[in-house]
């Protein structure tokens, strides 16, 4: 114990010796030198347990995304993104950390949940709480009069989890919001147009949007006789929407979700999914002169929504693809690896999305089963005899049914719809709309057209795609 | 002064009692109470100048992207996913910081470049310093064999923008991974194509990509007498053959790292070198170099990398270069660099210079670091460096003084006359129900010559005229915003699908 204190010690001075003479700027001979003796004393110290834990997991209240994860919220965001762009909406994104100054003095209570980075010397920073104060710290930067603009960023919060469960302390927040003075009501409209559009492509149940407005809350206590001073009490004990700065807001809109319960599922219960409003002091907030630009807003709470589309899924029991793959370029022998190769590039090159297992000899069963696992559609098929017949065999992994022989010195064009019909179907339960609304959606086409010539079955597999 | 801080003492005072009462769960009237006398003690303090600083600045080292930015990044972002998933990726994502103790002893030197979070009495923690050490934890956590995915997201690093200019603090890395245990070199070459495939979609000029193993390196040191603990060194010096000439190299290494100089002048012969897969077979033949063990396993894995880099086309791109011994210290096996051959230098421009837009390499120890066991998973992968290629395309687009669009709108709804607001938000909503992306003023009565510009300045093609008249007449002028020619006149009663079709036609979005 004492000697591996003692080598310990030496270790550490040693360090401190190397640290010096880099600092010094010495000859690189002899801090390699000094380097090397470092490195001798800490073999001698061997693997330290205490040292080397193995730490395998996220910090609390964080987590990771899985491809499965990642799939959902592709498409959740793909559906949100879609309706802001349709509604003409700019993108910007920010640092994640902003200077600690730029907070402080905005969210009142919650200050205390925010994540300050370490002083090392520099500038004192904070993690972003949401995306509403650096949105104003943008436009009073950049001195903006109007902008529409959405933002999906991840915010962080130092939230006790025992309170909140199931409260995370990274989450995504995604806000759309039109800063301008404008005639009344019209942005206000569409903000609410918007919300609807989302939330009805996403298929997650029946919503209801609940409206309301400050001015009037006040009136209304104030005719009823509440004294000024419980207001906030008043209203807060209906208020579950997170925003900053209360007293600024003018109305207020609360999207209330009733999810279809299934069987033993516990539903999730009346809950917000959006929230949003206007609020008229933002950039005043930050501007020298007080200048004030009059914004409205919404914020989808994406977060809930990966969890109720999560939660279907499981119920349906559907399948959900984490790869794009088309197609997976197979052999039913031994020793076609070459002719795999050339297959797959040519297809890359085409655009196609098409895979071959990293093996040089793999068995053809394993080839299908890859497919099956992975949702791939399609798999062309390299034989002895097809090379010499001058073909490449496609075939239906589901249906194990060949698609196509093809001859690949004619390079026909052939069109059928196989995997058209797996994606306008796969397309359907995402959005809900219809082909003819599929194609208005303008998804891009699935592989850009080619340039060269394609011959052989790249050819067949694209006219197969698009 | 006194006054001042006085009140500051009663407000804090009563800050805190405020918290008290809160934290005993005193009635709530009480509370609100208290909370009154703390506002009215604060507003008798009234502006704080020193407080109120308007803090109008981003981070040192960071930046916000602008709208105009976020349309290049996304098309770039646009151009590799759609090359990830080509391949078959799947995709991830991590926090964005990790456990202090999970970034601890991987970064060697660079460790003091982290960001760690302030001790606030829960887990220490640091933000991610590269996507890879978060990729392994990942893979040792869920107890993954094999993998192939990508990961794009913002890293960060404390460097000091003062020693390297325009490095940013808070940048983008777009890495991609294939992680198992694989017959050899194929993954590898997939990487390589990949590599290739993104970088001529791209479109930002000729590239090279160049291509070395770290056991024919260490191999070769090995051969010309380098002493074991000089390696590292060396390599550092050697790697700066592609900014420096071989007589400056040689004299760093000689004069500054001690190297003697016979030591040099046999690496020098070796490190000259670059070429295709003849110079792989010309080194199998040589007699020091095959006899070293390590180097020959290097030059085997090369021979086969060619031969399948030439079966995917892309043999032509790749240049074995001996020079290159860059990275980290994680690589194992192969190692490459893509550079750019030329950025297109107009006239005042500073080229970009010679920089690497992408790199990676095979890496089968990093796993092992996590798992308990040890158990090791052999990865190779690459990395595009994608600030650099955003920097790029910025200036290309400037260069050609090319309009970047920072919407998609397709058709603004306006209206020639007053008091017709009503039926552009109709006309606007079901616009928007079939999918089109469409706008409107958010005026009551806008001009129309006020409406028209709106539509250039955004770049927005259409614009859907609703008058007196073609209401009367049930249609609705479409014209080109550019050429002011009505584009067709479109009967009204099919609602938005006849505009539709106009819309669906051309895309009017420069791709």
């Amino acid at each position: 114990m004492a000697e591996r204190a003692a080598l310990e010690e030496l270790v550490k001075l040693q360090g401190e010796r190397v640290r010096g003479l880099k600092q010094q700027k010495a000859s690189a001979e002899l801090i390699e030198e000094e380097v090397a003796k470092l490195l001798k004393l800490k073999a001698q110290l061997g693997p330290d347990e205490s040292k080397q834990k193995f730490v395998l997991k996220t910090p609390k209240g964080t987590r990771d995304y899985s491809p499965r994860q990642m799939a959902v919220r592709e498409k959740v965001f793909d559906v949100i993104i879609r309706c802001f762009k349709r509604h003409g909406a700019e993108v910007i994104d920010t640092p994640v950390f902003e200077l600690k100054e730029t907070l402080t003095g905005k969210y009142g209570e919650d200050s205390k949940l925010i994540y300050d980075l370490k002083d090392q010397g520099g500038e004192l920073l904070s993690l972003r709480y949401d995306l509403t104060v650096p949105f104003a710290r943008y436009l009073a930067m950049n001195k903006l009069n109007n902008i529409k603009r959405y933002h999906i960023a991840k915010v962080y919060r130092r939230d006790n989890p025992a309170m909140t469960r199931g409260r995370y302390r990274e989450f995504y927040q995604c806000d759309f919001d039109i800063a301008g003075n404008f005639d009344p009501m019209i942005p206000d409209a569409e903000c609410l147009k918007i919300m609807c559009e989302i939330l009805s492509s996403l298929q997650i149940g029946d919503f209801l949007v609940k409206v309301n407005d400050r001015r009037i809350l006040d009136g209304m206590f104030a005719i009823c006789g509440v004294p000024d001073s419980k207001f906030r009490t008043i209203c807060s004990s209906v208020d579950k929407l997170d925003k900053m700065s209360w007293e600024e807001v003018k109305n207020e809109m609360a999207v209330l979700l009733q999810t279809p319960a299934q069987a033993g599922e516990e539903p999730l219960g009346v809950g917000s999914v959006a929230a949003g409003g206007r609020y008229d002091g933002l950039v005043g907030m930050f501007d020298p002169k007080g200048r004030k630009v009059p914004c409205v807003g919404l914020s989808i709470g994406v977060e809930r929504i990966f969890s109720i589309v999560e939660q279907r899924l499981e119920v349906l029991e559907e399948k959900v693809r984490t790869t794009e793959t088309q197609v997976l370029v197979a052999s039913a022998q031994k020793k076609l690896l070459e002719e795999r190769l050339k297959l797959v590039s040519e297809l890359w090159d085409a655009g196609i999305k098409a895979e071959l297992l990293y093996k040089k000899n793999p068995k053809l069963l394993n080839q299908l089963q890859y497919c099956e696992e992975a949702g791939i559609p399609l798999v062309a098929i390299i034989g002895e005899q097809e090379l010499k017949d001058g073909v490449i065999k496609l075939r239906s992994v589901t249906s194990r049914e060949e698609v196509r022989e093809q001859d690949l010195k004619s390079g026909q064009n052939r069109d059928f719809n196989i995997y058209d019909g797996y994606f306008i179907d796969y397309w359907q339960k995402w959005s809900g709309t219809t082909p003819f609304s599929y194609k208005a959606l303008e998804l891009n086409p699935v592989s850009p057209p080619l340039e060269a010539a394609p011959t052989r079955t790249h050819r067949l597999v694209f006219a197969a795609f698009t």
